[in-house]
């Protein structure tokens, strides 16, 4: 996955990139992706449970393991969804990584990947030659560093994982 | 003394991880290599000890293409150990997620994996941009294979409402009926990829291939029936051990098999289908005869359309069983516990996997065997690339690479089932 920002906070990728979630970026829904049981590839699943506590129920907030054919599904008819998952790109761990996918701002997808190599960048390709991409459409990856099964979340992939779901919690409320 | 070698490293759009090695030398074909290094996962380790009720819900954890198959072979094993006989009902039902799974998994390869071979793209992603309406199509009937396994199964991938014995609990008349409408419609759009794959061009190659399946006199096989084959076979799942022998090669991490006293065999859609083309409903047999279709099929890349055709007949019958629903008193009968042996052979997409448990009094899994398909298919899908590729030698490296990677996906290998022995020798000076 290409790197974006070197700042744990997301606040400063917010900044840099013209703002995280502006009013018209409210999530329609937020997908949140990885493997709870496999440490920090369970970030996407600890802001879905961080922002639940946040935000109003009529906020949709879903969790899948990132399988492409399972999120093009859901993608489809969905005017705004953002997914939050994890990265390993090299870059300081808790870094936020902020992808427009709209833009054509994703890491390439793969190309003749088995279907167990077919993830979230293949869904987002697929979708776009499909029509099926959502109007407002951006991916959250958390670089993580460790990704052992039966592992916790490191300090600084929490750290970070708070402060996203703390930021994508007042978007959803405006 | 001219040497060629094809290496493909990483083989695109299989299940897993594997490679292919092809050593050509002085214009022959030396060597032919299906190399499968994705990492042993040790299922039948973690299976002992552990409780013979928790079964079916590990084994789910092997595939997430083909878990119910893992569920009903695990489950159709246990009773067999406990002496338990399901109800007609139960039995019913557990066609019907099988036929969920028939639909996702074949669909899947169909429109995602194999198609792209045949129209010339690199994958599903390039095929769509010049075929959307196509692939929209493939997504259309998977989504429809998933509602059945939604429904039935909890979920759609690794379902958690299967237990020995039957069900956690089983759909009421009017939720399966609610179904039926999107099974018709898929039903009918599913006739229209029998058409569209019969057209597609197949290199006119076929092999005499020793086929072997699960049959039952009455019904195009799933969970139930005796093992067959087109040489002679006619066991009872049972026998399996006293018929089949895996073995290790070093190229490989999933383990092969072998017919005892006879070598490589075939399961799978080509064997499922010359082994019982004749229980199909009449919809899929007409279908099948519209695309060009014989009683039997020894051209391994035709395997598409024997899917395709396999599709209409898992929404036939589906919409069979919808429509001839009951709901039981009970989702499943009681299992009362006690030392045994049990087997079981059913028909996963991609072929026959046999499971064999032993468990001792008090439910205890004492010793566990899984033999899915692609470890038994690994032979033939060498012995296919041996023949294939002697006769493509002309060709250039790229092409004849292709080829054999085709060749390979033919059969749908789900490496990642396959590659979950364990094999431990233990030397002592």
């Amino acid at each position: 996955m290409r790197e974006k920002s070197q700042d744990p906070s997301p606040q400063a990728s917010a900044t840099r990139g013209g703002g995280v979630l502006s009013p018209s970026l409210r999530p329609g829904l937020i997908l949140c992706l990885g493997n709870p049981d496999r440490g920090d590839d369970g970030v996407g699943h600890l802001v879905g449970l961080l922002l639940r506590e946040q935000v109003p129920q009529h906020v949709v907030i879903e969790y899948q393991d990132g399988s492409a054919l399972e999120l093009l599904e859901r993608l489809h008819g969905v005017d705004s969804a953002l997914f939050v998952d994890a990265a390993l790109t090299g870059a300081p761990p808790g870094t936020v990584h902020v992808f427009d996918c709209t833009a054509g701002d994703m890491p390439a997808a793969k190309p003749g990947a088995s279907s167990h190599g077919l993830g979230i960048a293949e869904a987002i390709a697929m979708a776009r030659v499909l029509h099926e991409l959502p109007r407002v459409c951006r991916l959250y990856a958390i670089e993580g560093v460790n990704f052992t099964p039966g592992a916790s979340i490191s300090a600084a992939v929490r750290v970070a994982a708070e402060k996203l779901a703390a930021m994508l919690a007042c978007a959803a409320m405006v | 003394m001219a040497r060629r070698t094809i290496n493909v490293d990483v083989l695109a759009r299989v299940e897993g991880e594997g490679a292919l090695r092809l050593v050509i030398q002085d214009g022959k074909l030396r060597n032919a290599e299906l190399r499968i290094f994705e990492p042993p996962r040790f299922f039948e380790a973690f299976l002992r000890g552990r409780a013979c009720m928790e079964v079916p819900d590990i084994t789910a954890r092997i595939c997430g293409i083909c878990p119910v198959a893992y569920q009903m072979s695990a489950v159709h094993a246990m009773e067999d150990a406990l002496g338990i006989s399901i109800t007609p009902e139960i039995r019913a039902l557990r066609r019907l997620l099988y036929c969920g799974e028939w639909i996702e998994s074949h669909v899947l390869h169909m429109y995602m994996l194999h198609a792209p071979d045949f129209l010339g793209y690199d994958g599903a992603i390039e095929m769509a941009k010049d075929h959307p309406d196509v692939v929209r199509q493939g997504l259309a009937l998977k989504k429809t294979g998933n509602e059945i396994l939604r429904l039935l199964g909890g979920r759609e991938i690794h379902p958690i409402n299967v237990r020995v014995g039957g069900f956690y609990r089983v759909p009421n008349r009017r939720e399966l009926r609610g179904l039926r409408d999107a099974l018709q419609r898929a039903r009918d759009a599913s006739l229209s990829t029998v058409k569209l794959v019969a057209g597609f061009d197949f290199p006119s190659v076929e092999r005499d291939y020793e086929f072997v399946s699960v049959h039952h006199p009455d019904e195009y096989p799933f969970n139930e029936g005796r093992v067959v084959s087109n040489k002679g076979l006619n066991i009872t799942p049972q026998q399996y051990d006293a018929n089949f022998e895996e073995f290790h090669v070093k190229r490989s991490n999933a383990l092969h098999s072998r017919r005892v006293g006879h070598g490589a065999y075939l399961t799978g859609p080509l064997a499922r289908y010359s082994l019982n083309s004749s229980l199909l409903s009449p919809l899929a047999r007409e279908a099948a005869r519209e695309a060009g279709l014989g009683p039997t099929c020894n051209n391994p890349f035709r395997s598409i359309v024997i899917r395709a055709v396999e599709v209409v007949y898992a929404f036939d019958e589906a919409l069979r069983i919808i429509d001839a629903y009951e709901e039981p008193d009970r989702a499943f009968v009681d299992t009362p516990i006690r030392a045994g042996i049990g087997c079981a052979a059913t028909e996963a997409p991609r072929g026959m996997l046999y499971h064999r448990y032993r468990v001792d009094a008090a439910g205890t899994v004492m010793e566990a065997k899984i033999v899915p398909p692609t470890s038994q298919n690994q032979p033939s899908i060498e012995e296919d690339l041996r023949d294939f590729a002697s006769r493509w030698l002309e060709l250039p490296d790229d092409r004849l690479s292709h080829l054999c990677e085709q060749a390979i996906r033919n059969h749908d290998p789900c490496i990642s089932c396959a590659t979950h022995f364990l094999k431990l020798d233990v030397v002592r000076a």
